[in-house]
């Protein structure tokens, strides 16, 4: 994602199946990339597949300006799911990352040795903490820890903007979500 | 010598394209007079629509547009909403009103938009010469219903009148006619009052059906087309308020 | 923001008065932040009954001289083409966004460039044209707003904003244009009550002999000057060009990334982005077509906008297509592959 001249561009996808707050991630990204100075493009599957299908969003963020929102292949992936894991693990390019939630992926997939894989408990996390549905939060603490491009205090400090009023209440468990993820990838 | 009669200001002296016996002139007429007795000529904003009446702007002096066959209310309801002190109103035939443009008034009614619309219905398309329309009459023969309307596979008359009454959003909704000078007298006043609830705001759609001549296409003399209103039409259409909240 | 919500605010800080739509995806976003926001304003906002009731509310808004707009999505577009057709007859502003999907019928939702044609022939019935703009950034989005009510309301004719899924849903960040812009001329035509002046009639129906006609006539004049002055381009490293890529919206910003990895691999090609479709840039492409290279065009279809290059170009150049159509979208190293066959082809 880094070239001789420090120029990077990292392409990101987050996927899981509807519900798994994929798009909210996706949001809380590109919102704390655009706040830390970044060039960034967010790009979410969209319409009836939002309601218990699959869903993902892809993410491009760069130091230059961006010419196609569209990820192919991705440096990073997030995968909150078996289905999206086994979709998408092709996609992703040597030396690449793959944060997945072990809580519903119980089998290690078959990567080029060159890709990293972080395996973390996410459900298990975020129930600990209260609310499984943070999990979306754990898995993108765990991404930022691991990757090092926008700081989990940066990305948190995003959340306001990216959760609806009426949701402001659980600012501070997607908080502690993230958190608790970048902690995960720490150890 | 004393003036007993004259054009009111809001109707242009010109030269009528309207068939002999026809009601058109007689409603723009009376809209005409509407329009002057309650001083609202500098602020109203006429819709003409697609059928004979489409050229009512030659006739009436006041802003006017002419629109899509049956989209009326729609155009209206743009024009009131960005200017709720000017008065609109839509003048439209059954063809227009009853037939393409249904969903059109129902759904202005249903919005309760503060529009008046004047609704001609004589039971025929005049423009395209003399089809039938959703108002004709069983047994009434039109260019399309060669043998006279038949209820199987042509329908019933369409009551929009009645159907509209129903809706909360519909506040004023008024059946005339022009038969004779007694119900010419009070189709003026029932376009009066639905002026006068829009000028008031009331909030909600005024609607006043006039059941018109068209000897043309009833292929009747302009005398015997007003005994045909009498003594035919009204039966399936009857006169009187449907609805009034005032 | 996504596209939907910034073309929306956008919009609003361009003096919009009155916004009417009917819901249909991928454009829902604008519906809600409209029903939201232009109350806020003490603005008009309607949900209609139909994409037809739609246009013909923005048609009376127009008419009384306020700026109006809808939006929608293809199968919605089709259904305004009536009111469309109308306002050119009647010579009204109005603007109205495309977010297209594929089609025909009822498609899908995916992005797509199918509407090409139906954009840039006018669309409804009649000789007529409508200004038809393709951003292909969120931010030129927002800032296609401002100029498309400015040109409406200069040329009294329709401009379509032809954006599509992708365009509509993407993120990214926009800085808002909020400067104050010059007056334009009075409205005097508008329909505001006939006090102190003489009646005004808004109308598309000419029945005398040759009124029809003489209106025609006058319509394309202003086509003319639309043609003159409004046509826009970008053209991206096409002097040194041996191969110039053609496409607007979202895939002529796919296209600038093949373009750069192309450029990294030593091909020498260029990109030329139409962002008005209409008036199409046909003298910039006949230019770059002087000297021999390849054209080829890229689009989110099975091959429209090509017809259009390639009249322009008129046999000087060959010109290839590649498209997908339906909710395809091309990828990078799809039209790279491309870019190396045709370069190699044309080597050899």
């Amino acid at each position: 994602m880094q070239d001789a001249n420090n120029n990077f561009y990292e392409e990101i996808l987050i996927a899981g199946f509807g519900g798994q707050g994929i798009l909210l991630a996706g949001k809380l990204l590109a919102q704390a990339a655009m706040k830390t100075g970044h060039e960034v493009t967010c790009m979410p599957s969209y319409g009836a597949e939002v309601r218990g299908g699959t869903a993902n969003c892809m993410l491009v963020m760069s130091n230059q300006p961006i010419a196609s929102p569209m990820v192919v292949s991705c440096n990073s992936l997030i995968a909150m799911n078996k289905a999206s894991l086994d979709k998408f693990a092709p996609c992703i390019k040597s030396a690449g990352l793959l944060i997945m939630n072990s809580s519903l992926i119980d089998e290690m997939p078959k990567l080029d040795k060159s890709i990293e894989i972080l395996a973390v408990p996410a459900d298990e996390i975020a129930v600990e903490l209260g609310n499984q549905k943070v999990a979306n939060m754990v898995v993108l603490g765990a991404y930022l820890q691991r990757r090092g491009v926008i700081s989990p205090d940066a990305a948190a400090a995003c959340m306001e903007d990216v959760i609806a009023k009426h949701h402001h209440r659980t600012v501070p468990i997607n908080t502690q979500a993230i958190h608790k993820g970048a902690e995960f990838a720490r150890t | 010598m004393k003036t007993v009669f004259k054009r009111t200001p809001s109707l242009k002296d010109t030269q009528t394209h309207y068939c002999p016996g026809c009601g058109h002139g007689l409603a723009h007429r009376l809209l005409a007079e509407a329009i002057d007795e309650l001083g609202i000529h500098d602020r109203t904003i006429g819709i003409a629509p697609v059928g004979c009446a489409v050229l009512a702007y030659d006739y009436l002096d006041v802003d006017m547009i002419e629109v899509a066959h049956g989209r009326a209310p729609a155009v209206a309801t743009g024009m009131k909403r960005t200017n709720p002190d000017k008065i609109i109103f839509s003048y439209q035939g059954d063809g227009d009103l009853a037939a393409i443009g249904t969903a059109e008034i129902i759904h202005a009614a249903h919005r309760a938009e503060q529009i008046t619309v004047i609704f001609i219905n004589n039971a025929v398309f005049g423009m395209t010469g003399g089809q039938m329309a959703p108002t004709t009459l069983l047994g009434q023969v039109t260019t399309t219903t060669p043998q006279g309307r038949q209820s199987n596979g042509q329908g019933f008359p369409l009551q929009i009148s009645e159907l509209l009454a129903i809706l909360p959003g519909a506040i004023y909704v008024e059946r005339c006619s022009v038969y004779n000078p007694a119900q010419i007298s009070n189709t003026k006043k029932a376009i009066k009052h639905a002026f006068e609830l829009q000028m008031n705001g009331a909030k909600g759609l005024s609607l006043v059906e006039v059941l018109s001549p068209c000897p043309t296409y009833w292929h009747m003399s302009p005398a015997r087309s007003m005994e045909w209103i009498e003594k035919e039409m009204t039966k399936v259409f009857p006169l009187g308020k449907l609805k009034d909240i005032a | 923001m996504c596209g939907n919500e910034a073309l929306s605010e956008a919009a609003i800080i361009a003096g919009l008065d009155a916004y009417f739509g009917y819901p249909i995806t991928p454009q829902n976003e604008i519906t809600a932040y409209m029903s939201r926001r232009m109350p806020e304003q003490g603005k008009v906002f309607v949900q209609s009954e139909s994409e037809l009731a739609a246009i013909n509310m923005v048609f009376g808004a127009s008419a009384t001289g306020k700026r109006s707009m809808t939006t929608s999505s293809s199968p919605g577009i089709s259904l305004m083409q009536e009111g469309i057709s109308y306002l050119a007859g009647a010579e009204l502003p109005a603007v109205v966004v495309n977010v297209m999907r594929g089609g025909p019928g009822l498609g899908n939702i995916s992005p797509s460039q199918g509407d090409y044609f139906q954009a840039t022939r006018g669309g409804g019935h009649g000789d007529y044209k409508t200004i038809v703009i393709a951003p292909s950034s969120v931010q030129e989005l927002a800032d296609s707003m401002s100029r498309a009510f400015d040109l409406a309301d200069i040329y009294r004719m329709t401009v379509l904003i032809l954006a599509d899924g992708i365009l509509g849903q993407m993120m990214e960040p926009v800085v808002l244009d909020k400067k104050p812009k010059p007056p334009l001329p009075a409205k005097d035509w508008a329909l505001t009550g006939a006090k102190q002046r003489p009646q005004n009639i808004v109308r598309s129906l000419w029945l005398k002999d040759g009124a029809l006609e003489k209106l025609n006539y006058k319509l394309q004049e202003k086509y003319r000057q639309v043609q003159k002055n409004e046509t826009r381009c970008e053209q991206y490293m096409v002097d040194d060009a041996d191969i110039v890529i053609v496409a607007y919206g979202i895939v002529a910003r796919i296209a600038i990334s093949a373009v750069n990895k192309a450029r990294q691999e030593g091909i020498k090609a260029g990109l030329i982005r139409p962002i008005t479709l209409w008036p199409f840039p046909t003298e910039q492409i006949d230019k770059a077509s002087e000297e021999l290279r390849i054209f080829l065009v890229v689009e989110m279809s099975c091959g429209q906008m090509v017809d259009d290059v390639k009249l322009a170009i008129a046999g000087k150049s060959p010109v290839v297509f590649h498209g997908r159509p339906g909710g395809g979208v091309p990828s990078v190293d799809e039209i790279l592959e491309k870019i190396r066959q045709l370069t190699v082809r044309n080597s050899v």
